[in-house]
């Protein structure tokens, strides 16, 4: 490791630390810590981007280090990668994840290729406030991760807490590859949660049981994972025990806590925000079919969001949304077998 | 300040001009054998660009090439044996037969950055190369290049903007080979010069010949050192002509018989041998000595390539990622205390005077637009001069020229400090398309002589003062007229509130759940 790196803060451990928060430590930490380690992205300097999560990294580190751009997410994630060629680790901030599309071809063609191809490694991180239930309508709602999952050479992650979200986060912008970190706006300021002291890194791929059961296990990721664990307690008052795992990298993916939750349990479920199609619930299943097909009880099922874009109107919204009946709903049916 | 180029520099020129052709003449012949794997595209009549712009840049400095700049891969350090493996698809080549063609590159020692298929990504690439590169304090410049067709891509304006933004010292070749594919640039593009397209981004600009090798690389070699003084970016069109098809395969029919012609005429390599011949820097002995160097290197690395393997099969399914097989670190060379707090810290107030003409300036904007004027000011301010540019060719928007000024003295000898001994004389040239290609309305009342598309203004003193002074004042102009902006519509800030998580209290105890089973995750 290159000798620049500063000691790392001995960061006291805290309560009731919000998403907002916890990402917020992590680039100060990791800025502080190397000063390769760099951001860049829109309105992310004096207002501190449109969630604040960059909120107050300017005044310490500077326009060098905080890097405001024109609204050009191709210039944003060609810039991030060419700094990454001289060695620096820079953080890009989509002010939306949805807006990510813009520089699909950045991403997907010369970042997530070249270390294949030419054996450049390019050290980005790539994060941005995705998912719905805000009523942010189609384009500040989405969560377009599989279209990067299918893409190799990248690494894809998507906590559902603050103390993982600050882990994980470090740990990708340690990481020698492209990473693209999608933080769910819903959870930003909703949940709060105890933060270890000291210099937390969560490992990247690999997944958390965040509920131990015996009946069935519900594997899902981002806020669903909330939605499962509500779902979980109600099945509890019904006498089904549910093992609730949370995937938290989807690329990725661990594919032996996968495998081993249901051996144990011999049913599983599915629950992610994204949509039908070409979710990751028909990846998993295959997984499951691969390796623990004589293992199963039941029908590989699964609650996701609808194949429409996301509507806008509460009551649409809602409708498209997976939510803790469905998912005790489609539990209880798979319960049965 | 550049100097006149030495005996040494002028043999280079001419040996990776030599070099380019003669290696791509062999892969046509390997081409037609079958033993390229995949198209090959021809830089025939293009070296000068590729030779003449790279040996302007010094080693520190990174390039990133475009597919047909195999002669700035040469003049960077590539021996032609990378050139062929990698056409070859072979085990040997810069990445083991992953990809194919020009498309490698080399971070830690030649900095290049490797061609991509997607034009103008490599623009806003290179302006972070240009700007890590000033961040880490290492003064160097970033160089790519960008075709005629290339330059109507998104990415091309997105990197340009956020070079000319953060005054990047990145210095950008348009490479106008009059073709993409097989649409010509007045079928692409609505102007006149491509350089033309600077202005509106508020950089400098100048257009070059591409078939003299010596303006393009004393064209670049300015570009540069402004760049490095920290008054980058800049833009260079180069005017030239690709000489084949799109790639092997294409027999480019659509070209008209005529412009081969002319082009031929004006070959880079032709022009320059007699450039070499009648200023006596070189003669008849030296010339086949370098040739018969280059015969030798490239016998031996063809020879080596055509003997190299192809990768074992299973090669395929390695290094996706970096499991730390690349050790990455920057390379300082600006005190630590600088980029680190304290030091590092500001104040983050914006204040009147961050807006260089205050609110007069947008005042007297408004003024003049109820006037029932153009917006577009006249210009006022006397610019900037480089008094020691060797040859400052600032480029102006020839819309707003008098036609006049154009054309004076087309043939006249270069009057700017040049090398100790003067190029060519650029000849006059004929008109390449029908006049009502384009589309001038500004123009209209102007009578038409013959269109002298390049080696016009630039070359002519008193267009180049005119020149000038439009140009910095109306990029003066764009800065100052600055409005704050309004809020950016994709602010968006979630106003519900929660639904489930507040209900059932599953946060507070998911918490400790969460807390609880971290260190087993995954078993």
């Amino acid at each position: 490791m290159a000798s620049h790196f500063a000691t790392p803060t001995a960061a006291p451990a805290q309560t009731g630390v919000t998403m907002v928060e916890a990402i917020r430590q992590a680039m100060m930490e990791e800025m502080q810590r190397d000063p390769a380690v760099v951001a860049i992205g829109e309105d992310i300097g004096a207002y501190g981007g449109a969630f604040k999560v960059t909120d107050g990294l300017l005044a310490k580190f500077g326009r060098e280090r905080v890097i405001e751009t024109p609204i050009a997410e191709t210039a944003i994630i060609g810039a991030a990668c060419g700094m990454s060629f001289l060695g620096l680790r820079p953080v890009a901030e989509m002010q939306f994840i949805d807006f990510i599309a813009c520089c699909f071809n950045q991403i997907t063609n010369f970042v997530a290729k070249s270390h294949y191809l030419w054996g450049a490694p390019v050290p980005i991180v790539v994060r941005g406030p995705s998912g719905g239930g805000v009523h942010g309508g189609p384009f500040h709602s989405a969560n377009p991760e599989m279209y990067f999952v299918h893409t190799p050479g990248l690494k894809v992650i998507y906590p559902s807490t603050p103390a993982d979200a600050k882990g994980l986060l470090k740990s990708a912008i340690r990481d020698n590859n492209p990473v693209l970190f999608f933080e769910h706006k819903y959870l930003y300021r909703r949940i709060k949660e105890e933060m270890p002291a000291g210099d937390h890194l969560v490992p990247i791929g690999k997944a958390a049981i965040r509920r131990e059961g015996r009946d069935l296990t519900i594997l899902s990721y981002a806020a669903m994972v909330h939605t499962s664990m509500e779902a979980a307690e109600q099945l509890a008052k019904e006498g089904i025990d549910v093992e609730v795992i949370d995937l938290r990298t989807l690329l990725p993916l661990d594919r032996d806590a996968i495998i081993t939750s249901v051996k144990k349990t011999n049913k599983l479920l599915v629950v992610h925000e994204d949509t039908k199609t070409g979710g990751i619930a028909g990846e998993i299943a295959a997984i499951v079919c691969e390796g623990a097909f004589e293992d199963l009880d039941g029908p590989i099922a699964r609650v996701t969001a609808i194949d429409t874009p996301v509507p806008y109107s509460p009551t649409l919204e809602e409708y498209f949304m997976p939510n803790t009946e469905k998912v005790v709903a489609a539990a209880r049916e798979l319960a049965k077998y | 300040m550049s100097q006149p180029l030495t005996r040494e520099q002028h043999l280079n020129l001419y040996y990776y001009m030599q070099l380019n052709r003669q290696l791509e003449e062999r892969m046509v012949r390997l081409f037609r054998q079958n033993k390229i794997v995949g198209g090959l595209y021809s830089s025939l009549g293009q070296e000068a660009v590729s030779v003449g712009t790279a040996s302007a840049v010094e080693k520190r400095d990174w390039i990133a090439p475009m597919i047909r700049n195999i002669g700035a891969l040469l003049v960077k350090g590539v021996p032609p044996r990378d050139i062929f493996t990698q056409h070859m698809a072979k085990y040997t080549s810069p990445t083991k037969g992953k990809d194919g063609t020009s498309h490698f590159g080399d971070l830690k020692d030649l900095h290049i950055v490797s061609p991509i298929s997607m034009l103008g990504d490599l623009i806003p690439v290179m302006t972070g190369v240009a700007m890590a590169g000033r961040y880490l304090g290492q003064n160097i410049v970033a160089l790519t290049w960008i075709g005629d067709g290339g330059s109507s891509t998104g990415a091309f304006h997105e990197g340009l903007g956020l070079a000319a933004a953060q005054k990047a010292p990145f210095v950008l070749i348009v490479e106008n080979n009059q073709w993409a594919y097989s649409t010509p640039v007045s079928r692409q593009v609505p102007v006149k010069n491509l350089a033309d397209r600077a202005v509106a981004y508020g950089i400098q600009s100048s257009i070059v010949d591409g078939n003299d090798v010596v303006a393009v690389f004393n064209n670049t070699k300015y570009a540069v050192e402004e760049c490095r003084a920290g008054r980058g970016p800049r833009l260079i069109e180069v005017k030239t002509m690709r000489m084949r098809g799109h790639a092997q395969h294409d027999p480019a029919e659509y070209v008209p018989k005529e412009m081969f012609d002319f082009w031929k005429s004006r070959d880079p390599i032709v022009l320059y041998e007699k450039f070499l011949t009648d200023n006596k820097i070189w003669d008849a002995k030296t010339k086949s000595e370098l040739d018969a160097k280059i015969e030798k290197l490239l016998d031996v690395d063809q020879q080596f390539a055509e003997d190299s393997p192809m990768p074992p099969p299973e090669f395929a399914a390695e290094g996706v990622y970096c499991d730390g097989c690349h050790d990455i670190s920057a390379e300082f060379k600006r005190p630590m205390s600088e980029v680190t707090p304290p030091g590092s810290g500001i104040d983050i107030t914006y204040k009147l005077s961050d807006f260089p003409a205050g609110m007069g300036d947008a005042a007297s904007v408004l003024k003049s637009a109820n006037g029932g004027h153009s917006q577009h000011q006249k210009p006022q301010q006397k610019p900037q001069q480089h008094a020691d540019a060797p040859r400052p060719v600032l480029h102006a928007n020839p819309a707003r020229q008098p036609n006049t000024v154009q054309q004076a003295k087309p043939a006249q000898p270069q009057p700017a400090p040049r090398p100790a001994v003067a190029p060519v004389p650029p000849k006059p040239v004929p008109p390449i398309y029908p006049e009502d290609e384009f589309v001038e309305p500004e123009r209209a009342a102007e009578p038409e002589g013959p269109r002298v598309p390049f080696g016009r203004g630039p070359k002519d003193k008193a267009f180049r003062d005119t020149a000038e002074a439009k140009v910095y004042s109306r990029v003066q102009k764009g800065r100052n007229s600055a409005v704050p902006a309004n809020g950016n519509s994709k602010n968006f800030t979630p106003k519900s509130p929660a639904k489930n998580f507040s209900k059932s209290g599953g946060a507070k105890s998911f918490g400790k759940q969460g807390g609880k089973s971290q260190g087993k995750g995954g078993r």
